[in-house]
């Protein structure tokens, strides 16, 4: 990360510390309210700096990164998919009615069937122009249909597979697997904001399309992978809480899952707008969400305070990273 | 004016505007007679549309008076405009084009009987209002679905129902064919026997001269002066236009020194041209321009605002690609459908508009610098980021690029050094043929020299320059040959001692390339 080029300079201000650089933007504001809370709740609500509760939220928390970092790719390109969930419940219904067929048919058939999805939303937005927000509100729409169709008309279909099991309710030592399928997604976002030529083609179709393609950036290509990568992430944890439930509900599977994706993503500092991309903020922002989920709960407040404190701080997140020009 | 002109419909003095810091009138004055119609003119930023805009009530002047019928009169909004009488019809019409010719006409005052609309009232009136204006359109017919030139009509008859006594006309032929454009001209001079006065603009000489009787040029949001059409040719016009005088049109100020007007080796070796387009042709605005590059070459690209001269640009690197005619690079025909192609084939684009077709404002120099020579820099899908900085760190310090280190952000620099490293996005791809299109718009003197004698520096180096510029002072210095562009077409090229401003503004201004002339008279 060193910025080694020292061409001719003006007057130059101060390069940022390196902390600041890892997490970039309006992240800071993010990184600093998740100090605050983690603090606060460690003094004031019992038994919540505990390693037993600290592992709940990382467990809870990791399925919502999972699709929140695909979610992080989507918006930078100045998209949104509003169809994660419906993906989700695709992906359990698929591997619930193939796995006594063996996982090494229902995973991949799984997981090819929620990406498929994701392929078919940035066709239609890339091809056609159609907005994202509709385009993935149809699938989020059809979607949900599909996944009860393949489960036999939205049965509840109980799996009983102990290989399968392990997925959501596996350990390697004290962690949790899904928290390292997590943590892979998330270095996977980073490696792939920060060294590949994808991840500037994702940044530039976001930040001016016009000019992405002049560059002969390929700003199709690259609008239909983000919604592939998307939808294969979102397909990854469909099939963890599928394992965690050991049943395949197609009608509730990521139910919302979209809306506290999209609270990752915003709170995390990534902009709306496209062109702007932090997936260490966005696991920051789903932190936050979580923590305020779990702590709440702890403290036996009802459920809605948190959910206003949510909006609350949702809102506050789009405010600070508004548009500053006049 | 002298004291026998007829009395003045609408007067608009001392007007000022700014936006910002941006000035963009400056104390302009005009004067609309009854029953003339009167062309307003001038060059990118000379203020006509902030001119317009004030005088219909969409923006307020800072600064100024402005009498309608000898009323002082100060309109807030569009509405309160077109109540008093002054209407615009602008280029992107604006109708309801699900709605009826009669719903269009009388929308937000449609004739009610007992609290309902009127319809056979409302198709009845338009019927008469359109047979008036000698328009044979169906007062029921869906707006969407009568042709451009019909629906431009609509507008205009919706702004005579109005009662307009000034009525606007922004580039009304940009979109008509030409028998469309002689039914607008019916129009025109209908609504000009019924002592209406007519704001009309227009890049297209022609037309200006077929229609208007007085003019007001426009240059950098100053009033340059009005004029009777009848008593100003082309070429004065043009020259008023681009605010050079007609005699002593000067020479000498830019960076590329004298030295390039030796006929190039091009013209006399017998290897084919790198660049060569023939009669590239597509929509109403390029309409067959066929031009050359040699390797070394500068070759200038002159035009007025609307001639075509992006458009040549965008189709020979396949943003918006040629639908007749032929593009041939290196003696092979390439017709690109897309930027990929070109950039694959060795062609660079630096688009007029930086902000919008050039930057990525959030991404940083480096990633900017970079952006169209990933692929080169790629080993196994990885951003090899020692040449990436090798090639930034080159670059910035061979083109002088001014920023705090290459991770600043691109939109924090000013314009010169912005510029500098989209020429450096493609100067590191290592191309064959650059197109610059404006590449000194909007620069400071500084970095405007700096970028010059760096382009001159390139093609001595055997780069081939398509260069676009408004700034003839740019165009005769710096150019190999210049490539006259008139109405979409290509209709003069000069070299060596020929290249003057004088031939240029010539060639922009005549009424017809020599041998249409001919034929037509």
């Amino acid at each position: 990360m060193t910025g080694a080029a020292k061409p001719a300079r003006v007057a130059a201000p101060p390069s940022p510390p390196a902390w600041r650089r890892l997490v970039p933007g309006p992240a800071y504001a993010a990184v600093a309210a998740l100090g605050v809370l983690v603090a606060l709740n460690a003094l004031f609500t019992p038994n919540f700096a505990t390693a037993s509760n600290l592992w709940n939220v990382l467990l809870q928390v990791s399925t919502v990164v999972l699709v929140a970092v695909g979610m992080t790719l989507v918006i930078s390109t100045g998209g949104i998919d509003l169809s994660v969930g419906s993906v989700m419940a695709i992906a359990g219904a698929v591997a619930a009615v193939l796995l006594d067929r063996g996982m090494a048919v229902a995973l991949p058939a799984a997981l090819i069937g929620g990406t498929l999805v994701g392929v078919l939303n940035g066709a239609l937005v890339a091809a056609l122009r159609v907005q994202p927000i509709v385009v993935t509100l149809a699938t989020l729409i059809a979607g949900r249909g599909l996944a009860q169709v393949i489960s036999h008309e939205g049965e509840l279909v109980t799996i009983d597979h102990p290989g399968f099991a392990l997925l959501g309710r596996g350990h390697l030592g004290p962690i949790p697997y899904q928290a390292l399928i997590a943590l892979a997604s998330v270095a996977a976002g980073v490696f792939l904001l920060r060294a590949t030529p994808f991840g500037r083609y994702v940044l530039a179709a976001g930040g001016n399309p016009a000019a992405a393609r002049l560059a002969g950036v390929p700003v199709q290509r690259t609008i239909v992978s983000v919604y592939a990568a998307s939808a294969f992430l979102a397909s990854v944890a469909g099939l963890i809480v599928a394992s965690r439930l050991g049943a395949s509900d197609a009608a509730k599977i990521g139910q919302n899952m979209e809306l506290d994706a999209i609270a990752a993503v915003v709170v995390g500092g990534t902009a709306l707008s496209g062109g702007r991309a932090t997936v260490l903020g966005t696991v920051v922002g789903a932190l936050i969400m979580q923590v305020i989920a779990t702590s709440f709960n702890m403290l036996l407040v009802p459920y809605s305070w948190s959910l206003a404190l949510k909006a609350a701080i949702i809102l506050l997140a789009v405010y600070l990273q508004r548009p500053k020009r006049v | 004016m002298t004291g026998a002109a007829p009395p003045a419909l609408l007067r608009m003095e001392g007007i000022t505007k700014t936006f910002g810091s941006a000035r963009a009138l400056d104390g302009v004055d005009l004067t609309l007679r009854r029953g003339e119609v009167h062309a307003l003119v001038g060059e990118n930023g000379a203020g006509k549309s902030t001119l317009v805009k004030i005088m219909t009530g969409a923006y307020h002047r800072d600064s100024g008076e402005m009498w309608l019928d000898g009323e002082r009169v100060d309109f807030d909004t569009p509405a309160q405009a077109q109540a008093a009488g002054v209407c615009a019809v602008h280029q992107e019409i604006h109708l309801l084009t699900h709605r009826t010719v009669a719903e269009n006409v009388y929308l937000g005052r449609e004739p009610r009987r007992w609290g309902f609309v009127d319809w056979r009232r409302m198709n009845h009136e338009t019927g008469a209002l359109l047979a008036g204006l000698g328009l044979d359109i169906d007062p029921r017919a869906v707006v969407g679905t009568l042709n451009t030139a019909r629906q431009q009509m609509v507008a205009i008859a919706r702004g005579v129902s109005l009662g307009a006594k000034v009525l606007v006309l922004d580039e009304p032929t940009s979109s008509l064919s030409p028998r469309e454009v002689t039914i607008l001209y019916d129009l025109v001079r209908r609504l000009k026997a019924q002592s209406t006065a007519i704001v009309y603009i227009s890049h297209r000489f022609d037309e200006l001269y077929a229609i208007c009787d007085r003019v007001t040029v426009l240059r950098d949001g100053r009033l340059v002066s009005s004029h009777d059409l009848a008593s100003l040719d082309r070429l004065d016009l043009v020259c008023l236009m681009l605010g050079k005088s007609r005699d002593a049109l000067r020479a000498g100020t830019t960076a590329f020194g004298e030295q390039r007007h030796a006929p190039a080796a091009s013209l006399t070796a017998p290897q084919p041209p790198l660049l060569r387009t023939e009669a590239i042709a597509r929509g109403s605005r390029l309409r067959g321009v066929s031009l050359e590059v040699a390797a070394g070459e500068i070759v200038g690209v002159a035009g007025l605002l609307g001639s075509g001269r992006t458009e040549t640009a965008r189709a020979i690197f396949g943003a918006a690609p040629s639908e007749q005619g032929a593009v041939y690079l290196g003696g092979r025909r390439l017709d690109p459908q897309s930027p990929d192609d070109a950039i694959a084939a060795g062609i660079g684009f630096v688009s007029e508009d930086r902000k919008a077709e050039g930057i990525i404002p959030e991404l940083s120099i480096r990633e900017n610098l970079t952006l169209a020579a990933l692929p080169m820099l790629t080993r196994f899908g990885i951003v090899s980021r020692s040449r990436q900085v090798e090639i930034v760190e080159r670059f910035m310090r061979r083109l002088g690029i001014k920023a705090a280190s290459a991770d600043q952000r691109i939109r924090e620099l000013s314009g010169g050094n912005q510029q500098k490293v989209l020429l450096a996005r493609w100067l590191c791809t290592e191309p064959r043929l650059l197109i610059l299109d404006e590449p000194t718009r909007g620069i400071d003197i500084g970095a405007k020299g700096e970028i010059q004698a760096l382009v001159n520096e390139l093609a001595a180096s055997g780069l081939g320059v398509l260069m676009i510029s408004s700034e003839l002072e740019e165009l005769v210095e710096g150019s190999t040959r210049v490539v006259v562009l008139r109405d979409g077409r290509s209709v003069a090229v000069l070299q060596g001692d020929e290249i003057s401003q004088q031939a240029i503004i010539h060639a922009m201004a005549s009424e017809r390339a020599p041998a249409a002339q001919d034929a037509a008279s």
